[in-house]
């Protein structure tokens, strides 16, 4: 039965990839090349056009069947050029859009612009009906595994279960067969004994290294308990917008300071305002379509991306500032106590530290969780063993030129510098 | 054998037949227990649904439940700016460059933000001529956060919106068109408000405008105004006098505007084997009394004979002491020529003529470019008070002023005041005159506000905002120009007149970012007539003027001053003046008659230790003709003269102000004529009042050479070192050796060679007792206000205070050599009691001594307590168990236990008890809570700052990098911080400086803070 059920759930996660596999293939279109096109319009045009919205400038599906081939080839090499020139259909555009001036673009050739419009002539995908129905099988059937392991679990313990019923019933039958054919079940006579556990109070030894055992045990895992009061690694709380890391700091390869800036001069690493999110999601108000994962689909990423909009206040049907913002409540992962000063500069720029040494694997985490268990003992073995980054740092020059001297050291632990001193972090 | 003997609890026992006994014996209770109430209720009880089970269960769940919660960690919410301001770092502090101007503090500074929150002010050093950032300047932060302050505009008791209020003053105003109405204000010194005021006047011709000092400077003011022809006070650097001769004037503290400090320390710190000489002639004990090389008692009505015989009287009708003390000081001024100074603090314009004729070649004063921070002309504002007393002003309104609390008569005032037909109040509060007036202006603070100011000729200053206004105020400024019909912004309009006088093409940006800005530009402020005709009504005809009074038979010459710590009393609500002790008497939260011992002997008046050490003192009525003070607590004050008392003004206000800070009596009613010098008389009252004084031991008991080492100049400059200022002795092996000899030394030294060795240098010399590092430290480091109650048990938690020593003789030699001499068994009450009549007095900043062999170290259980290698001792708080050995074994009793919680808790109701509050905490400072022992940490997080910044910009610090909050309030140069292994600081080279000594030595502590003793001049020739 188990095999059966684990080969059941196999054949429906392969089948899935298939299904999603079979997604994928490329669809090409005439008149250019669609995928060269692809790759220019993201480079040149994607920070203001999108294909089915309005950006900073208007959407463009289909803007070859609007216009004129020339005069799109003259509008996207100089716009302004063209403006000026007199152009009528020029200035009307101009005017719709704002008198949003679009920027010339005299290095792409006439075939660079024939690929980017038929990227742009390319039809709208259909949502992708059979994916999302994949993905809900898929999601059902990741359930389902879980559901059949208990499953497993559960028929084990049925089967179990009669297997004693039956041995009982066996037992029983047999006996009264014996009793039936005139066996005599002899009983054997027992002696009379002490009940072991009288025995076990009369024997003052035994329950003294009894006790004793029973003190240690308890207090060992009372000590354990005690200990982890408190400390909490891989605290990952549910945040109110989910914010991957994964996507920014591990696909994207978004560097950690950016967003975290007073990292690198404050003692806090600082949560980035809203203001540093719409400096690039201002042109991002949609995942690709490959950022989906199982667990959370591109709509739900969409989804997170509306909740900043309207968090910082952002239109982004008119692409504007309402000017009615919602501050983010997030959940603090990282909870210092307050008698231990912590900076964050000294450590990031100082020390030179990877964020994460302290921080985990944050480009992996889709939910960010707490890795260390920023206990004091954490923090003085760090101390205990790393050495002084002394790099191009004048100010350790005579201290560590001494002190190293004094310690007979080549290079010095911070822990020998001071660092662990009560006073250096308890104020 | 056993007894048969009865024990009885009374008689009525004996008596049988009692049925007293009977019921006692019957009855457990003596009083019947009430079940009958509840139980006899039967239908109610049966109509409860909850049963006995049903009650224990409920108990159990919740039991249950509240200890399932506690097991949760708390969920902390983090809130990021929407969009972030450029100029703000969180966890970077911002320094913004700002002016306060509160028409009796002037002072350039620059105040400390954090996240756009003032949490501290600082001195501006770019500021020459910047005023004194003293206790209160520092303090004035806390007052920001202040939770009665008022949230908008009122009219007729009742908040209304700014468009409504201006309606209504815009109607009130065109009712009033042809009365007479006047605008009483505080002075500004502002060009602007200057510029301003005269449109609004020009607009509205029936409004007169009237500056009034609380305080008022009206006598020097007159007086030079005469002589030179600008109403302003001259300025003086104490530095360049060689001899100050000083009749009454407490330079050091609140006179004239008081920022003389500095220039005094700097005469006073031996160079080249020389100091100034200072000679003091007063009534009450001062801060500057306290610094003078020779101070002599002198009533005020003294005084006017002194000033005239320093002047060229005869000092024949004096006291032989006095009279003797005047001609050496006479002949002392005439030889220093130009380098002599005479300041006085008499209030009549003839003295203050006197004074100013006498310095007019000298070159310490600066009459040139004068101090125009005070402008009130007495005989106006008394034309104004007569006027709405009589009802002939029909309307006024106040700006920065509390009329109603702070006139003499404020009785009479205050009922002419609520019958004004316009009553306009502008103030930050519902003050005593707000309360009453019909329409309140609801102020914003000057951290919060725009604004500019001329302190002295020359030198203007910024104002700018540091925090957004927290309610809904408007500035008295803005208020103008949008009732002058100026659709202007205060901060443009500020801008426009700085472009087109002041700045005469220099930087607006580069002015605001230094806040003080030299320019020679003529600025016109108002014309404020010298008051020749006023004076010649408060002068009288009588040959002493104002002060003829003063000579009539019997009675007491009272001296008016303000405290140290409330100074006018604009800022009674504010929690860190109140608990900071006076400088003098050491006591907080109370102002006082101060009495010399022979009046209070005469008048049957004691002070008296109870049997915790906290002080009580007799109550007394003070009478001066229909006004009577009632029970005033008095102390007796070493070195008052006799026949003198002294009172601080600015207390007993209760409008606006916590309960808890409704303090002491107010003595305005006593400013008669705004003179401060009056004549009173003193009758005993009944009870005792229980003061909240911090020290209570006055003398160093023939301890000097330990505590206070001083010395005269004469003994500095020609004898040696070891007979002045020799290290304290310590048997070895029977023979003396120097407690600083290794042998000496019990403990294995620390190696302080490497790396920064942190050392504090207090100069006893220059340190004026002015305690705004008191202040400062309490701000930088979170200090919990306690209360009166327990300042009076001794637990007050100041990690910085002041000491201040009387001589038991006449100095404090005389005091070794009494308990040198007097026989054991009697030396000590001797020496524990301050000589009464004339004391030596001394201040002593004590903070944690930073041993390097600490005594709180080795006796701590749990190693909370521990030595840092820069220097520092250091304390873990959140390791301390509080078993207090630490503070019973430290010699200089400067650490602080926690006794309470004082944060979030109701009974200590501060500023740290109300969200408004807590803004002003530092969050580089740990909020201590109950049962930990806390102490100076010698600021570790500014050194560690500090150290920092420099390995950020990867360099090494540079000397005067290192400070602590106490160091930067100093303004006299006292302090000195800084690492002892940088070879070229400043503090090295006052370590090796002949002067240092250490507290206490001969404990063999070996203290990181070490102090400079006191030279004082005292040649006669």
């Amino acid at each position: 039965m188990l095999v059966f059920l684990l080969t059941f759930s196999t054949t429906i996660y392969s089948q899935d990839e298939a299904a999603a596999a079979s997604q994928e293939a490329p669809a090409d279109a005439a008149g250019g090349d669609v995928a060269a096109g692809e790759s220019l319009f993201k480079a040149n045009c994607a920070a203001c056009h999108k294909l089915d919205k309005k950006a900073v400038g208007p959407a463009l599906r289909n803007v070859a069947d609007l216009f004129d081939k020339d005069w799109l080839h003259k509008w996207i090499k100089n716009s302004q050029g063209l403006i000026a020139s007199g152009d009528a259909q020029a200035n009307k555009i101009f005017e719709e859009n704002n008198k949003m001036i679009m920027p010339p673009f005299p290095g792409l050739s006439d075939e660079d612009i024939d690929n980017i419009l038929a990227y742009t002539s390319k039809p709208k995908a259909e949502p992708k009906a059979p994916v999302a129905d994949a993905a809900a099988a898929g999601g059902a059937s990741t359930g389902g595994g879980g559901v059949s392991n208990g499953l497993v679990l559960g028929a084990l313990a049925l089967i179990f279960l009669l297997l004693v019923i039956m041995l009982y019933l066996v037992t029983n039958t047999l006996k009264r067969i014996a009793e039936a054919n005139g066996v005599v079940y002899e009983k054997e006579e027992k002696e009379k004994r002490l009940p072991i556990w009288k025995a076990f109070v009369q024997n003052q030894f035994l329950v003294m290294v009894f006790s004793i055992v029973l003190i240690l045990v308890g207090s060992y895992f009372a000590y354990g308990y005690m200990m982890q009061v408190g400390v909490d690694q891989g605290y990952a709380p549910v945040q109110p917008i989910h914010y991957s890391h994964k996507i920014h700091a591990g696909d994207n390869q978004i560097d950690c300071n950016f967003c975290h800036s007073s990292a690198r001069k404050s003692k806090t690493s600082g949560i980035p305002s809203l203001n540093v999110c719409m400096n690039c999601h201002k042109n991002i108000s949609e995942v690709a379509e490959d950022t989906a994962t199982e667990e959370y689909s591109k709509e739900f990423y969409d989804g997170e991306i509306a909740k900043l909009y309207k968090a910082v206040g952002w239109d982004a049907e008119n692409q504007e500032y309402t000017g009615k913002t919602e501050p983010v409540k997030w959940v603090r992962i990282h909870n210092l106590p307050d008698f231990a000063y912590f900076n964050h500069s000294q450590h990031v720029t100082v020390a030179g530290v990877a964020c994460q040494t302290c921080h985990g694997e944050v480009e992996k985490m889709e939910v960010m969780e707490q890795f260390a268990p920023l206990t004091m003992g954490w923090c003085i073995s760090c101390h205990k063993e790393t050495n002084v980054n002394l790099a191009n740092n004048e100010y350790y020059a005579k201290i560590h030129e001494e002190l190293s001297k004094k310690y007979g050291v080549e290079k010095l632990t911070i822990a020998e510098l001071g660092g662990i001193e009560c006073g250096k972090c308890h104020y | 054998m056993s007894s048969n003997k009865k024990y009885w609890k009374s008689v009525e026992e004996l008596n049988e037949a009692s049925a007293i006994v009977k019921a006692l014996q019957d009855n457990e209770f003596v009083t019947e227990i009430p079940t009958d109430e509840f139980l006899g209720d039967k239908e109610a009880l049966e109509s409860s649904s909850t049963t006995r089970r049903d009650f224990l269960k409920y108990v159990g769940f919740t039991t249950a439940a509240a200890t399932l919660a506690a097991c949760e960690g708390p969920v902390v919410k983090s809130i990021p700016y929407v969009v972030l301001p450029d100029e703000i770092v969180p966890g970077v502090a911002n320094y913004y460059a700002s002016t306060m101007t509160d028409g009796f503090d002037f002072a350039n500074i620059l105040v400390k933000t954090r996240e756009g929150r003032p949490i501290k002010i600082e001195r501006n050093d770019l500021a020459m001529n910047g005023g004194s950032v003293n206790a209160r300047v520092q303090a004035s932060v806390l007052s920001l956060y202040d939770k009665n302050r008022l949230t908008g505009p009122l009219v007729e008791g009742s908040e209304v919106s700014w468009p409504e209020f201006d309606t209504a003053v815009a109607q009130k105003m065109n009712e009033m068109s042809g009365k007479d109405v006047v605008l009483l204000t505080q002075t500004f010194a502002s060009p602007s408000t200057s510029k301003l005021i005269s449109e609004f006047t020009a607009k509205y011709p029936n409004v007169r405008h009237v500056v009034y000092d609380t305080i008022s400077c009206s006598g020097a003011l007159d007086a030079f105004q005469n002589k030179y022809g600008t109403r302003a006070l001259p300025d003086y650097d104490f530095s360049k006098a060689d001899v100050i001769v000083s009749v009454g004037a407490d330079f050091i503290g609140d006179w004239q505007g008081g920022s003389y400090s500095k220039g005094y320390a700097k005469g006073r710190m031996p160079k080249n084997g020389k100091i100034s000489r200072h000679i003091q002639f007063e009534a009450n004990l001062t801060l500057t009394g306290a610094k003078a090389d020779k101070r002599v008692l002198a009533t005020p009505s003294q005084q006017l004979e002194i000033l005239k015989a320093l002047t060229g009287g005869s000092a024949s009708g004096l006291p032989e002491n006095i009279a003797d003390a005047v001609n050496k000081a006479k002949a002392q001024l005439q030889k220093a020529g130009g380098r002599a100074l005479l300041v006085t603090s008499l209030p009549d314009v003839a003295s203050q003529t006197m004074a100013l004729n006498f310095n007019a070649n000298s070159q310490a004063m600066d009459a040139n470019k004068p101090l125009l921070t005070r402008q009130g002309s007495n005989s106006e504002v008394m034309n104004v008070v007569n006027g709405v007393v009589s009802g002939s002003v029909k309307g006024l309104i106040t700006v920065g002023v509390d009329p109603v609390y702070s006139m003499p008569n404020n009785t009479e005032f205050a009922q002419g005041y609520q019958n004004l037909e316009m009553s306009l109040a502008f103030g930050m509060k519902q003050d005593a005159t707000a309360s009453m007036a019909k329409m309140v202006a609801a102020t914003p603070h000057y951290l919060e506000s725009w604004g500019d100011a001329q302190l002295k000729k020359g030198t203007f200053s910024l104002v700018q905002p540091t925090i957004r206004p927290l309610f809904n105020t408007r500035q008295f400024q803005d208020c103008l120009l949008r009732w002058t019909g100026n659709p202007q912004k205060y901060y443009d309009y500020i801008k426009d007149s700085w472009s087109n006088s002041i700045l005469a093409g220099g930087s607006w940006n580069k002015a605001l970012e230094a806040g003080v800005f030299a320019s020679n530009a003529e600025i016109t402020m108002e014309e404020v007539k010298p008051s020749t005709e006023g004076a010649a009504s408060m002068e009288e005809s009588t040959s002493n003027g104002a002060l003829s009074t003063l000579f009539q038979e019997g009675g007491y010459e009272m001296t008016l001053y303000t405290s140290t710590g409330l100074g006018d009393g604009q800022q009674a609500n504010n929690p860190w003046l109140q608990e900071f002790p006076d400088p003098l008497t050491r006591a907080s939260w109370d102002n006082y008659l101060t009495m010399s011992q022979v009046d209070a002997e005469g008048l049957g008046l004691v002070n008296e230790n109870v049997s915790n050490g906290a002080l009580n003192g007799s109550y007394v009525n003070v009478t001066m003709g229909d006004v009577v003070l009632e029970s005033v607590p008095v102390i007796i004050q070493p070195g008052q003269a006799k026949g003198s008392v002294g009172m601080a003004l600015g207390y007993g206000k209760t409008a606006a102000i916590q309960e808890e800070m409704q303090t002491g009596i107010n003595a305005f009613p006593l400013y008669q004529n705004f003179s401060d010098v009056q004549k009173v008389s003193i009758e005993k009252a009944s009870g005792m009042h229980e003061f909240a004084c911090v020290q209570l031991q006055s003398t160093m008991a023939g301890r000097s050479n330990d505590i206070i080492k001083d010395t005269t100049l004469e003994i500095f400059n020609t004898k040696n070192i070891k007979e002045w200022n020799a290290v304290p002795e310590v048997d070895y092996d029977h023979a003396p050796v120097e407690v600083r000899d290794k042998k000496a030394d019990i403990w294995s030294p620390f190696d302080t060679s490497i790396g920064h060795h942190f050392n504090l240098s207090i100069d006893l010399n220059a340190c004026t007792g002015c305690g705004a590092c008191v202040i400062a430290c309490h701000a930088e480091n979170n200090i919990p206000v306690v209360g009166k109650d327990e300042v009076r048990k001794f637990r007050d938690m100041h990690w910085l205070r002041i000491d201040r020593y009387y001589s038991a003789g006449e100095t404090f030699k005389d005091e070794i050599e009494m308990s040198e001499n007097l026989p054991a068994f009697d030396s000590y009450e001797a020496v524990e009691t301050p000589a009464y009549e004339n004391p030596q007095v001394a201040f002593q900043p004590v903070m944690c001594q930073h041993c390097n062999h600490a005594p709180c170290e080795t006796v701590c259980p749990v190693a909370a307590t521990s030595h840092g290698r820069q220097g520092q001792n250091q304390m873990a708080y959140n390791r301390c168990v509080g078993t207090r050995y630490c503070a019973n074994n430290c010699p200089y009793k400067v650490r602080r236990f926690n006794w309470f919680l004082y944060n979030e808790n109701d009974e200590f109701d501060y500023n740290m008890n109300n969200d408004l509050g807590r803004m002003v905490l530092n969050p580089d400072v740990v909020v201590r809570s109950r049962g930990v022992m806390e102490k100076c940490s010698l600021c570790i997080q500014m050194t560690q700052k500090t150290i920092l910044d420099a390995k950020r910009e990867g360099r090494p610090v540079k000397d005067g990098e290192f400070s602590t909050a106490c160091v930067n309030a100093c303004e006299t140069g006292a302090m000195v911080f800084g690492d002892i292994n940088d070879e070229e600081s400043e503090i090295l080279k006052k370590k090796e400086d002949d002067r240092m000594y250490y507290l206490l030595e001969n404990v063999g502590t070996k203290p990181n803070v070490f102090y400079h003793m006191i030279v004082r001049n005292t040649s006669e020739a």
